[in-house]
């Protein structure tokens, strides 16, 4: 039985619930003649709900938990001496499990029957062959113990579906009959399902929470067997990054921060004053006409996915960069550029950072201007000696806001920057940065057994740091800031 | 009074008659470097408009063409004696045809061709000439007859892709002096084109295939579309709108209407805030832990791709969806309170319907958000080559496929600089997408918005 068709029949059961619970309740008020304490719609709900929700939960949990169980217990009965010299057990029981799909396409399809496949040994049928004829292309023989192992991961995952499915399914009837019976005029059907429905609504709010926890202890998990791997001094401290997928990488964080830190501060020295200044010309300066127009073709600058900057960046900043300022000036010959993955960057914060400081300049209160004005002062007088200084800390939060999206900013560096690890101060030299190298080193085939993988958690976990601590920062200055003139 | 002003004018020293009707030096500096301060911010609006332009322009230029290809349309005689040697059409014997038996009768067809017409090129013998037909139009031809197996031992007429250096010579890509140093083609295969353009045989046509076909291998550019990416992505779109809506809204009502004031709401609400901070990136590198590593979902699936879109798009979307509810009067609420309704009631009877609009425009922009996000889907091995379609869902969702910003990001990590083209104009295809969605959210605004 497949999933969908479980979930669809656990939906089933919980429209029929409804229709039985409403009808019940009818019933009921009828033979006792009796008024219900709720619409008969509330019976029926409540005996819906429970008759789905606990089920699918149920189910949910029993698909995370299942996998993982299971792994746990095929592995341990794998010997040492089945792990090919220099390779790990991971790898050997993805061999387990792709084979072990492979067997259920191939009863799928009919050519052989269970109790054949009980006799199946590897070291008499070619069980490479044969799975290949079914699309799974094994890089070496099947050893027997391996094929064991793949045949008693498939039984223990048949059996292991077959009781999740009857137990989702009692489940639901369980809970459905329960609620069905305890059906009369007298309960409080309303009170039940709201209460239900509050949890549920409680329930969804704590995703923000689980994402939180997920991604922190994700991060925090394999960055950890990354540091038992691979010394963290040498992580944080040296200044070369070079890694070897024969082992022995120098895995230096330093010029990653750099190259990360270096088009960041080109980006914001671009963006900070245009768009402090875009902010300032349409709230103070512009006519109507102006800011209708301008004001939405901004806004479409934000809405831009990031690949379209990158890719901008990459056939069309980079080149003419190379071509008329870096090629003439002799500094350097590259396309992906600091600079070109800083200038693009910075395009695309211009209208982050000129919508954050219109909202920080309109909050300035208008008796701050108008005294100023009446002290006659200039309207860029006003600006530069009255408003900012009172709207200051907020656009210091607009600011780290910024900085912080600069920083994680991935698709413009991966595009832009280059992928050469360096400290160097020219900018037009490629560079590269934390999230390019995150993205280099866990694309492709990832083996999660090697330090040159791993050090990606502890990129990741080092980036996210960074970016919470100047979030936090920047919204409790502008919290603050706010209640100032509030 | 006039005393005074003498006095204080002799006092600092300053020469009587002066009027407001002259400008003097300070106010004059002092004008000025308004009139600078005004220039610089016309300067700043200037600039990021040229900015926008230029975005536009580059992509444009660059991608539009990709919306034509050229093709050759050519009779080819599809003989009997060397597709179907038994002559029985078994289906089981035609799948062995290879597209190496194919490819000697679109040459011969070719040369056919060539000879009625009476097009000939100096140095472009047979074997050169057929290279200007794609490398892909074999494989078509295949996909062709076993389709139709009756077609074989007639001859039919078909549209063949060109080259992707043919194509590129007439979208100006490829020039005679470029061909010159090009190991894939010569200046007199350029002049067969010519040739064959000038007979009719050869043409350029909107490409509907650069919609539903899918990638091709690096050396076939003119044959790469973006099929699977739209699919994939509109599965994606799916897994988040039917995740990311029901908890949003269910999240926001909680927080909105329910949540008590106290210590728990408040970490619920920064974790919030933060979470619309966080990096993109951070999010792929969960997906890549948490769905695949731990659960053992497939890598390169839209439904790892959709959840961890939805993880992303959840804030926006509950940040759109409260301030919908809190736009709407309490004054309804209380009504709704008064003639006896339940909490819950009030809420999902009357206040939820009011702020529906609101909801679904912040859906449809956190989904426009999702639809360009490229470096989560990066993580969780999205940038595949993956060239069948994935089935239909539900079981759809878990079979390998592309993405449409993926697939752009793809395209401009190859060799052949006729991928630069179609990056440009998957971009194009994307930007129509995002308008469209945009548009939509700005309607439904207009339409049902209601001001109280």
């Amino acid at each position: 039985m497949t999933l969908s068709l479980i979930v669809l029949i656990v939906l089933g059961l919980a429209v029929i619930g409804y229709f039985l619970g409403r009808q019940r309740a009818v019933r009921t008020a009828e033979r006792d003649g009796v008024k219900l304490h709720s619409l008969p719609s509330y019976h029926g709900e409540s005996v819906a709900l429970f008759a789905a929700v606990p089920a699918l939960f149920l189910l949910g949990a029993w698909l995370f938990i299942q996998p993982v169980l299971i792994e746990s217990s095929i592995s341990g009965k794998i010997p040492d001496s089945a792990v090919p010299e220099g390779g790990a057990k991971s790898l050997v029981m993805f061999d387990v499990r792709r084979i072990a799909d492979g067997l259920n396409q191939i009863i799928a399809q009919g050519d052989i029957s269970e109790s054949d496949l009980v006799n199946m040994s590897a070291d008499v049928t070619d069980v490479r062959a044969r799975l290949a004829e079914v699309g799974v292309a094994l890089g070496s023989d099947v050893s027997p113990v391996v094929f064991e192992a793949a045949k008693e991961y498939r039984s223990i995952e048949l059996t292991a579906s077959f009781f999740r499915n009857l137990v989702v399914l009692l489940v639901a009837l369980a809970f459905g009959i329960w609620s069905l019976a305890r059906i009369q005029p007298g309960l409080r059907a309303r009170n039940i399902s709201e209460t239900f429905v509050t949890a549920l609504l409680m329930g969804s709010s704590l995703v923000a929470i689980l994402t939180t926890v997920g991604i922190v202890g994700s991060l925090l998990f394999e960055s950890i067997s990354f540091f038992k791997m691979y010394p963290a001094k040498d992580f944080f401290l040296s200044a070369t990054w070079n890694p070897q997928f024969r082992g022995g990488s120098d895995l230096g964080f330093l010029p990653l921060l750099w190259g990360t830190l270096y088009v960041s501060v080109v980006a914001l020295a671009l963006a900070v004053p245009i768009g402090l200044m875009i902010a300032i010309y349409l709230a103070e300066y512009a006519g109507s006409k102006l800011r209708s127009f301008a004001k939405p073709a901004i806004e479409v600058l934000a809405g831009i996915p990031t690949i379209v900057y990158g890719l901008f960046a990459l056939i069309t900043v980079g080149p003419f960069l190379r071509d008329w300022i870096a090629q003439p000036l002799g500094l350097g010959s590259s396309s992906s550029s600091v600079m070109t993955a800083g200038l693009v960057m910075g395009i695309m914060l211009i209208p982050f950072i000129s919508s954050l400081s219109d909202d920080i300049i309109n909050a300035v209160p208008q008796a701050m201007r108008d005294g100023s004005y009446g002290l006659g002062a200039t309207k860029s007088e006003t600006i530069k000696q009255v408003i900012l200084p009172a709207a200051l800390p907020g656009i210091v939060g607009a600011f780290l806001l910024a900085a912080s999206r600069a920083i994680g900013e991935t698709m413009i560096v991966v595009m832009g920057a280059g992928a050469a690890a360096r400290l160097d101060l020219n900018p037009f030299e490629a560079m590269t940065t934390i999230t390019v190298k995150i993205v280099s080193q866990l694309t492709g085939d990832t083996e999660f057994a090697s330090p040159e993988t791993l050090v990606a958690f502890a990129l990741g976990l080092t980036l996210f740091v960074f970016t919470l601590c100047l979030n936090i920062l920047a919204l409790y200055i502008v919290r603050k800031y706010r209640e100032q003139y509030e | 009074m006039t005393e005074v002003t003498a006095d204080i004018a002799t006092a600092t020293g300053r020469t009587t008659g002066r009027s407001l009707f002259k400008v003097d030096e300070r106010t004059r500096k002092r004008h000025a470097a308004e009139r600078r301060f005004r220039m610089m911010g016309l300067a700043a609006v200037i600039f990021s408009i040229l900015a926008l332009v230029g975005l536009m322009t580059s992509i444009l230029s660059n991608g539009l063409s990709s919306f034509s290809q050229t093709y050759v349309t050519l009779d080819v005689h599809l003989d009997a004696a060397k597709l179907d040697k038994q002559g029985n059409r078994n289906p089981a014997d035609l799948e062995k045809i290879t597209t190496f038996t194919i490819q000697p009768l679109i040459q011969s067809a070719l040369q056919k061709t060539m000879q009625e017409r009476g097009i000939s090129v100096e140095g472009v013998n047979a074997k050169k000439a057929v290279e200007l037909i794609s490398k892909e139009a074999p494989a078509q031809l295949r996909r062709f007859i076993l389709d139709n197996p009756d077609v074989i031992g007639k001859t039919v007429t078909f549209d063949l892709l060109a080259s992707g250096r043919i194509d590129g010579y007439y979208k100006g890509r490829v020039t005679m002096e470029s061909a010159a140093l090009d190991r894939n083609i010569s200046p007199e295969q350029l002049t067969l084109a010519d040739a064959f353009k000038n007979a009719g045989i050869l043409e350029a046509r909107f490409n509907w295939s650069f919609f539903t076909a899918p990638d091709a291998s690096d050396t076939r550019p003119e044959a790469a579309g973006l099929g699977v990416a739209i699919l994939g992505s509109a599965y994606m779109m799916l897994v988040v709108l039917v995740l990311a809506l029901p908890i949003g809204v269910a999240a926001s009502i909680y927080l909105e209407e329910f949540a008590p004031q106290n210590r728990w709401t408040d970490l619920i609400e920064v974790n919030i805030a933060n979470l619309a901070a966080v990096p993109s990136i951070v999010f792929g590198i969960l997906g890549l832990a948490i769905f695949i590593n731990f659960v053992g979902l497939p890598q390169s699936a839209p439904i790892v791709g959709g959840l961890v879109l939805t993880l992303m798009t959840l804030p926006t979307i509950i940040i759109a969806t409260r301030a919908a509810l809190k736009a709407v009067p309490p004054s309804i609420n209380d009504a709704a309170l008064g003639i006896g309704a339940s909490k819950m009631q009030a809420i999902f009877h009357h206040i939820l319907p009011l702020a529906a609009p609101g909801i679904l425009t912040g859906t449809i922009i956190g989904l426009a958000q999702a639809l360009g996000e490229t470096a989560p889907l990066l993580l969780i091995g999205m940038v595949a080559f993956v060239r069948e379609y994935p089935g239909a869902p539900p079981e759809g969702f878990f079979d390998p496929a592309s993405a449409l910003p993926v697939q752009v990001y793809n395209w401009t990590q190859r060799g052949d600089p006729a991928f630069v083209e179609r990056a440009s104009g998957a971009i194009i295809v994307l930007l129509i997408f995002l308008v469209i969605m945009n548009a939509i959210a700005i309607l439904l605004r207009r339409r049902f918005e209601r001001r109280w």
